[in-house]
């Protein structure tokens, strides 16, 4: 008998959900920046911070749960026969959904996984972001159902499938053996993280689990509305609940805590209703055209899906422009040109979403 | 036979595109042609949904699915 056969798909997601929730309420007691946990986009960006991408001193760290989420999708695509080199369904539009989808993500400050964690923290700013990722999902349902695809993709090189597993065990000796060409904030919430081997045991556990179970923060909400499947989105409330009971079993909520709930006020966070709707608007949209969110494209590209790791790519570009344009918000609000970028963003999803279809 | 291919697509074009023939020949039974354990797995749970049966055979490239809608006595 299949080891995947032992345990039934639908409790593994509940049991995932929860490990992966009280791992996001840990990590920030273990030292990790304040409802942030583990926020995908966020550690894409600080990432591409520390990488020189761009040079907003406060977000630059190699966060080392990244290349772990990766490597344990790695391992258990090896170990349950799943790994499967491929590529070529449009990478170029999914390098620039990815782009699109970090510029939305920034504007909220944000991605689909961290609006649940500053939800499970008090700021109620999550539920504006949860709306604008639902509405972004209905809108790329819409685009589905009408015939759009991103085309095929066909089986590549093996070996052209270990090089974004390649990169990020790279990046994890950076961070292990930093060179002074890497960039470390001093100060801000780069500056905050948990013990690096926690990090990456945290990243390595979540990744082999998210790999085993699809987990997927869009595609929970995407299959609730297209399909009624609320298969992924018991991966998405079993999070939730994990972060949230574990925020109080901490203390977190009480006199004198790290969160309140409100709007305002809360940490690395800003509360214009507006682009936060928005930017997650243009988030959510993005990556159910591209078919998942980041930390679905990062445990793929763990499975040798190269167009997931061009997605990747697209995210951590997206983020150096964020921050080198002012297009990302700051706790002081929204920045400069983000609105605008977000009206770009969504006019080039829209189009994608009208232009590619099958025929 | 209604035949769906949607290897090499990813997620969630296969379920889409199963739906769509499920839905425009009720009562027929359609095989799907998947590439991953994903695309199956997914397939699968929207065919058990629609109260079809579904029958698998591996294949080279991937997986046949057979769906077979069960008949209403």
């Amino acid at each position: 008998m299949k080891l995947a056969h032992l345990v039934r798909p639908e409790r593994l997601i509940i049991f995932a959900g929860l490990i992966f929730g009280i791992s996001a309420s840990l990590l920030t007691k273990w030292g990790n920046p304040p409802n942030m946990g583990i926020c995908v986009a966020c550690f894409y960006r600080d990432i591409a911070g520390a990488l020189g991408l761009h040079h907003a001193s406060v977000v630059q760290y190699l966060r080392p749960e990244i290349p772990g989420f990766m490597l344990g999708a790695f391992t258990s695509a090896y170990a349950f026969g799943e790994f499967r080199a491929r590529g070529g369904s449009s990478p170029l539009v999914r390098f620039l959904l990815g782009a699109f989808f970090m510029i939305g993500a920034l504007v909220f400050l944000g991605c689909p996984i961290r609006a649940l964690i500053r939800l499970a923290g008090g700021d109620l700013n999550g539920i504006t972001a949860l709306a604008g990722v639902v509405a972004g999902a209905a809108i790329g349902i819409f685009f589905l159902r009408r015939g759009f695809n991103l085309g095929r993709s066909v089986k590549v090189l093996t070996a052209a499938g270990w090089l974004m597993p390649l990169c990020m065990f790279g990046l994890l000796l950076l961070a292990i053996f930093p060179p002074s060409f890497i960039s470390f904030s001093e100060e801000g919430p780069g500056s905050m993280h948990a013990a690096l081997w926690i990090s990456v045991l945290v990243g390595l556990l979540v990744g082999f689990l998210a790999q085993r179970t699809r987990m997927c923060f869009v595609g929970g909400w995407r299959d609730l509305i297209l399909v009624k499947d609320a298969y992924l989105f018991t991966g998405i409330a079993a999070f939730f609940i994990g972060a949230l009971v574990t925020n109080f079993a901490l203390g977190n909520f009480a006199a004198g805590g790290l969160y309140h709930w409100g709007f305002v006020g809360q940490p690395v966070a800003q509360d214009n209703h507006l682009w936060n709707f928005l930017g997650m608007v243009l988030a959510g949209l993005a990556a159910t055209l591209l078919g998942g969110c980041p930390l679905r494209q990062t445990i793929l590209a763990g499975e040798g899906d190269t167009d997931a790791a061009v997605t990747i790519l697209g995210l951590t570009v997206g983020a150096g422009f964020a921050h080198n344009f002012l297009l990302a918000s700051s706790p002081k609000g929204v920045g400069e040109f983000g609105p605008a970028a977000v009206l770009i963003g969504l006019a080039f999803c829209l189009a994608t979403g009208f232009l590619m279809r099958e025929k | 036979m209604i035949e769906v291919d949607v290897r090499g697509f990813s997620c969630p074009i296969p379920v889409v595109r199963t739906k769509k023939a499920l839905d425009e020949n009720p009562g027929e039974p359609v095989t799907v042609l998947v590439e991953s354990e994903v695309s199956k797995e997914n397939v699968s749970r929207l065919a058990g949904s629609r109260g079809c049966s579904v029958e698998v055979k591996e294949a080279p490239d991937g997986f046949h699915l057979l769906l077979s809608p069960q008949k209403k006595s």
